[in-house]
């Protein structure tokens, strides 16, 4: 156990679906890095949850479209990168027909949260 | 290979997902995982809980409160410690992923992952915990 780490998850040899979702993975993360930071920071730093409520976030931030497309895309990247990485925590623990399942229970579950979130950032009037 | 890595399979049960293997690679790799997992969880709770700014505002009203009370804190201290250590050391992994050669630098990399999680961190839980005791007065 000497000499320098090998990557858990090596860069996939071939080009095709394996290398995409690798290569997903990091570029989202470095996006969410900037984007999931800032909004904690925005949501427990700049304001505390003891401020906010359904009608701040309908008045104020959300009152902004471009505040809505940012949140928006927030969620794609989320979505995005954390079912990837729980898609890899599947294929790492469960094998054969149960990983088929829970697989595809984990891909209804994501777009049931794009379209739970979607609604929402859609749907609440601007004032 | 249809499916799956190219790595041997984990070993089975509960003392080989923990078994220790030696080496930071090791450690960072398992809070990665966990930490990963964690906030996976947040954002399906996160993504439920917006949605009822619409949906009911008054239910999410009641859960900012839950939210903004002592152990709501608490909870969002370690939600904040999980997305800070899986985005820093996400960003290790991309740097040594993306840039094979840095690999030689891990160990300091893994250092600077540290410092800056305790740096930033600590202030940062201040913030979020400094209500509970400024309440209780």
């Amino acid at each position: 156990m000497s000499g320098a780490p090998r990557s858990r998850q090596p860069r996939p040899a071939r080009r095709g679906r394996e290398l995409t979702f690798w290569l997903l993975t990091r570029y989202s993360a470095v996006a969410l890095f900037v984007l999931a930071l800032a909004h904690f920071s925005m949501t427990h730093f700049v304001y505390d949850p003891a401020n906010q409520s359904a009608e701040w976030i309908t008045q104020m931030r959300w009152n902004s479209l471009a505040l809505r497309l940012l949140d928006w895309s927030m969620l794609f990247i989320v979505l995005v990168h954390s079912f990837l990485g729980m898609r890899t925590v599947v294929k790492d623990y469960l094998k054969g027909t149960v990983q088929d399942i829970v697989l595809t229970l984990l891909w209804i579950l994501a777009a049931a949260l794009v379209v739970l979130g979607s609604n929402v950032v859609l749907t609440l009037p601007l004032k | 290979m249809a499916r799956g890595s190219t790595l041997p399979a984990p070993r089975r049960g509960l003392r080989g997902a923990i078994a220790y293997r030696g080496g930071e690679g090791m450690l960072a790799w398992a809070f990665h995982r966990v930490s990963g997992i964690a906030v996976w969880a947040f954002v399906i709770l996160h993504v439920i809980d917006i949605y009822l700014v619409g949906g009911n505002p008054a239910a999410y009203n009641e859960l900012l409160k839950i939210y903004s009370s002592p152990a709501g804190r608490v909870m969002e201290t370690l939600l904040g410690a999980a997305l800070f250590y899986h985005a820093l050391n996400g960003m290790r992994i991309v740097v040594m992923d993306l840039w094979p050669a840095l690999t030689a630098y891990h160990r300091q990399l893994w250092r600077i992952v540290w410092i800056t999680f305790f740096a930033l961190g600590l202030p940062g839980a201040y913030i979020i915990l400094k209500p509970i005791w400024e309440m209780a007065k």
